[in-house]
């Protein structure tokens, strides 16, 4: 699987995404700097976790708005996968290739810990290594992770089987519906809270992460 | 120019005594911005006029130790041509006075002290010590600084591995906030801040000077007044999305050869960056202030050379190498500039507007600073307690214990801080020591930070002692090596003798548990004045211990699995006085601290961490605070299983605090037991773990649930109350 | 030419923040406070000394990047 991560000024969970994908997957992925213009052929686009751009303004919102992401949405159009975890998730809702906002945490404080949800679509190129609502552990660790959109938007992610991801009795941020990650309408791109790269060996507390970078890779 | 009047001199910081040498050092009257450079660089935070001499008593040296204090921070040597960085400083006054943005620009400091020395840092540790939970404004205090250092480390993307928080009425009036930082680096890429090369080109990056934090270094040396919250504007504000950049700019540059030193600039900014780096390399400084990228328009070469603007650095590049240099910062947005050369003058010359403002001979300013023999009396030993009598309820008495503020889980805290950012921390806060794997490797590298203050104030020399083993049993719990520590002193107003005293007398203990557990000083800061309105803190080195350990696999936990043995290795004398059960069951801080005996701290140490390389043992756990049955419970809550022990249930045997002890699991007792008699250390048989409930002797079992509510439950509806 | 842009969370998003403050202002014994709304404020110099083009540009900004109208309202005031 060619793989490319896209780092942005504040991006910090660049090289864990890269290490989470070369460890599972096999091959080292590229990194592309924001300021890049050119973006190459890849299978897999990720944006990483982190704080693009300080979290100035709004979480993801500059980050949306640079000249790479322009070339991702593109891409995305076009059906190349994109994942996009925790500041990756919100820059994905800035561009509007996913609906819906990350709000900050109803705690409003950050909060770093495992988090328990369910996978609840097993039909995706990002999720198909996972059983039905399989319950899964995976580390959150985020300041906005809040998920909003108004009751259409979420009754249409609802009626499409757009949740990936639900909070299992076990919500950290308050977000609506439990959710803790959305594809687009066809499945080609995730956003997501937790963040798999986290838990991809029992060394670092779990493995839940695997399946995913898994799921990708049977997907090609 | 205005001249020189008594007040000013004052207002400086500086005694009339004090003046006279800097007259002397000058041949002649200073101007302004020379008194202000002198006036930081002779206060106590700089300067180290009071605790110079006694510093000079703490071992420093082993073969493994690449270098010592007198850095920006330690450094020490981890096999594979690797080195870990380390350091740890206060941020103590700007904390007390604006939580939020004290705390995040410690963290901000902390982390450049070890990048700038080539390292990228990999963890972040922080001692915390807020007043009595009853004062009116410990909860806005905890809040601010915990956000704070969460919105600073968390957006570096540094992971936060661990660190202690305790409280006590002496901290009212002025709280601790000790941040360390760890980093790693390749040992041939290792960058020091001595100038070389005359003629070389002196480099300014990073963020813009502002008015911010004029004098911090100076109000950092003063007893606070009641007023002290008046002194708002001088706290610095951090920026830690430009930290994160400079980090990542700052190694890039450092993979080339175009960095000949880098300083950062901490308290005192450029004037200490500056003089740092000349006289280190001897030589001198010419600096023209109008190239200093400057955030406000009107700026006086006075304002430059003391603002602590945060998130900058100085470096001086090989000839040639500026273009190269200023690329890599301009990939990352940062400012960059040449603002000066390196001469032969020995002299710090600064140029503003075409004038000379300020020429000042570095060798004098550096090396006539005060060096104070202060006044110091040993504290009087406290006397024995009486006998304790034993609990009336053993269950009662640990739910007491596990919910008292200083034992009661931290998570609200740590939860709060991103810990596994960066993809290695194999050890979560909540245990001994937190573990990160050195990135590519199978190493560990083992970080914790204590300190017992009330151990301290009672006795300096065995509380200084203690303060050192157990960073030393947190780091052996985990299996790893103690390799060396960091200090962060942070003591009341040295005038008075019986302040110097304690100081003197903790260096005097930390001195021997260094030398005793091979176990060196590396880096460190010294934070005096701690005091309000007469009334100092107690006395708390804080101590930050770093460990090794070869194969991650190898380490173990404080969680125990089911149907194992606990064992404790070392011997309870039933030591009460100074305990927390005494605190807070009988409500009394009276009695003499624990002794320590360091050749047993060594020995046990030795032993454990064997047994955890031949896989003898599941998981270990240093007895400190709270004593053998708090340890034996904090295991149990990590386990979620229960424990059966047959112990003596006399409050000295439940609760003392005697030293160099652990409690440790295994599912072959026989062999421990064996290797325990053969090693001459004592290890006795405490009971079997499994099931839901502790059961201690026969009394009433408590299951681990409610254990585990106990303990969670305080901080978070402490914090939750308005 | 000044521009001040207000941005405001939309009615019906919740607030946390808001709803943080107003609690901390009941705390402190401040009564009738019904809502806290909370927001941003930033203030633009701009070169444009046409208001009706000014208000049209930072219009432009406010939807591309000032405000996510996901969630939030933006006002502009423009000042000579």
């Amino acid at each position: 699987m060619k793989a490319g991560v896209i780092v942005f000024p504040g991006s910090n969970c660049d090289r864990d995404a890269a290490v989470a994908i070369e460890r599972v997957c096999g091959t080292k992925p590229v990194m592309v700097w924001h300021g890049d213009s050119d973006l190459p052929q890849l299978d897999l686009i990720v944006i990483p976790g982190g704080f693009s751009y300080g979290d100035y303004l709004r979480a993801g919102a500059m980050a949306g708005k640079s000249p790479v992401m322009r070339e991702v949405i593109e891409r995305a159009k076009q059906g190349t996968r994109v994942l996009g975890i925790c500041n990756g998730f919100q820059v994905l809702t800035e561009t509007g290739i996913l609906p819906g906002a990350l709000m900050r945490n109803a705690s409003l404080k950050f909060v770093c810990r495992d988090v328990r949800m369910r996978a609840e679509q097993t039909d995706s190129p990002f999720t198909n290594k996972f059983g039905q609502n399989e319950e899964i552990s995976i580390p959150v660790a985020h300041h906005d992770g809040n998920y909003f959109a108004d009751e259409d938007t979420l009754d249409a992610l609802e009626d499409n089987g757009q949740v990936a991801f639900r909070y299992h009795n076990d919500n950290p941020n308050g977000s609506q519906r439990d959710i803790a990650g959305i594809f687009n309408r066809r499945k080609t791109v995730l956003g997501m809270m937790p963040h798999p790269e986290r838990v991809i060996g029992d060394e670092l507390g779990g493995t839940d992460g695997v399946k995913i970078f898994e799921s990708l890779v049977a997907a090609l | 120019m205005n001249a020189i009047t008594p007040d000013i001199v004052a207002e400086h910081g500086l005694s009339a005594e004090e003046y006279e040498r800097v007259k002397t050092a000058m041949g002649r009257e200073p101007n302004i911005t020379e008194l202000g450079i002198f006036s930081v660089m002779w206060s106590e935070h700089c300067s180290y006029k009071s605790s110079r001499r006694h510093l000079a008593k703490l071992p420093t040296e082993a073969p493994w130790v690449i270098c010592g204090p007198g850095e920006n921070a330690g450094v020490i040597d981890i096999g594979d041509g690797q080195a870990a960085i380390f350091k740890m400083e206060s941020h103590n006054h700007p904390s007390y006075i604006e939580p939020y943005q004290g705390a995040a620009t410690g963290v901000g400091g902390i982390l450049r002290d070890v990048f700038t020395m080539g390292a990228r840092p990999v963890a972040n540790m922080n001692a915390l010590r807020f007043g009595s939970p009853d004062h009116p404004k410990t909860k806005h205090l905890v809040s601010g600084v915990v956000a704070g250092i969460g919105g600073y480390g968390n957006c570096v993307g540094v992971p936060t591995i661990g660190g202690e928080c305790d409280f006590h009425p002496a901290y009212n009036g002025n709280i601790l906030v000790n941040a360390m930082t760890v980093g790693v680096a390749e040992q041939d890429k290792i960058f020091y801040s001595a100038a070389a090369g005359i003629g070389n080109p002196v480099v300014y990056v990073g963020s813009k000077t502002g008015r911010d934090g004029i004098h911090g270094a100076t109000m950092a040396s003063a007893e606070f007044a009641e007023d002290s919250e008046e002194k708002r504007p001088t706290v610095q504000v951090g920026d830690p999305f430009t930290e994160k950049l400079l980090i990542e700019a700052c190694l890039e540059l450092m993979a080339s050869d175009a960095i000949v030193a880098i300083q950062d600039m901490g308290a005192a900014g450029l004037t200490s960056s500056s003089v740092e780096m000349a006289s280190k390399g001897e030589v001198g400084l010419e600096l023209d202030l109008d190239q200093v990228p400057q955030r406000e328009t009107g700026m006086t070469a006075y304002e430059m050379m003391l603002s602590e603007s945060q998130e900058r650095m100085l470096m001086v590049l090989r000839p040639g190498a500026e273009e190269e240099a200023h690329a890599v910062f301009r990939k990352w947005d940062l400012d960059f500039a040449v603002i000066g050369k390196v001469t032969d003058t020995k002299h710090l010359t600064l140029r503003h507007h075409g004038n000379v403002v300020a020429d000042i001979p570095v060798p004098p300013l550096v090396e006539d600073a005060p060096n104070y023999d202060r006044p110091h009396v040993p504290t009087p030993a406290n006397p024995d307690i009486a006998s304790v009598p034993d609990p009336d309820n053993v269950e009662d008495a640990l739910l007491t214990l596990l919910a008292c503020p200083d034992l009661a889980s931290k998570r609200w805290i740590w939860e709060q801080y991103d810990h596994m950012v960066m993809g290695d921390t194999v050890g979560r806060p909540g245990g001994d020591a937190g573990m990160v794997r050195v990135h590519g490797t199978d190493k560990g590298l083992a970080v914790t930070t204590d300190v017992n203050p009330r151990y301290c104030k009672a006795d300096p020399v065995e509380g200084g002692k203690q303060a050192v083993a157990e960073t030393y049993r947190n780091i052996s719990a985990t299996g790893a090596t103690p390799l060396a520590i960091t200090n962060c002193l942070n003591f009341g107003n040295p005038e008075k003798p019986e302040i110097m005293g304690q100081f003197v007398g903790c260096i005097e203990g930390m001195a021997e548990a260094c030398a005793a557990l091979d176990y060196p000083v590396i880096s460190g800061n010294v934070s005096l004045y701690n005091e309000t309105n007469g009334q100092a803190i107690l006395p708390t080195p804080a101590i930050g211990g770093v460990g090794l350990i070869g194969d991650i696999d190898q380490r173990v936990g404080v969680a125990y699995g089911d149907g194992e043995t606990l064992i404790m290795v070392g011997e309870s004398a039933g030591h009460l006085g100074q305990s927390l059960y005494l605190r807070e069951i009988l409500d009394s801080e009276d009695g003499p601290s624990p002794r320590v005996d360091l050749q047993a701290e060594r020995r046990h140490g030795e032993f454990v961490r064997d047994l955890i390389t031949q896989s003898l043992l599941t998981a270990s756990h240093d007895v400190s605070g709270g004593g053998l049955l708090v340890a034996v419970a904090e295991m149990a809550m990590a386990a979620v299983i229960g424990a059966s022990l047959d112990i003596d249930t006399t409050a000295g045997s439940l609760f003392g605090e005697d030293q160099a002890r652990y409690v440790v699991a295994t599912t072959n007792a026989d062999a421990v037991l064996a290797k325990a008699e053969a090693a001459g250390v004592t290890a006795s048989i405490l009971g079997t773990t499994g099931g839901d409930t502790l059961k201690i002797s026969g009394s009433d079992a408590i299951s681990v649930a409610t254990l585990s509510e106990t303990n969670e439950h305080w901080l978070p509806d402490y914090m939750a109350t308005p | 030419m000044k521009a001040r842009v207000h941005v405001t969370l939309k009615n019906g998003v919740l607030d946390p923040q808001g709803k943080a403050i107003q609690h901390t202002l009941e705390s402190l014994g401040f009564d009738g406070v019904e809502d806290v709304r909370q927001g941003k404020f930033l203030e633009l110099e701009i070169a444009e000394t046409d208001p009706v083009a000014a208000e049209a540009a930072v219009k432009d900004m406010c939807e591309k990047l000032l405000a996510n109208t996901v969630i939030e309202n933006y006002d502009i005031e423009l000042v000579e």
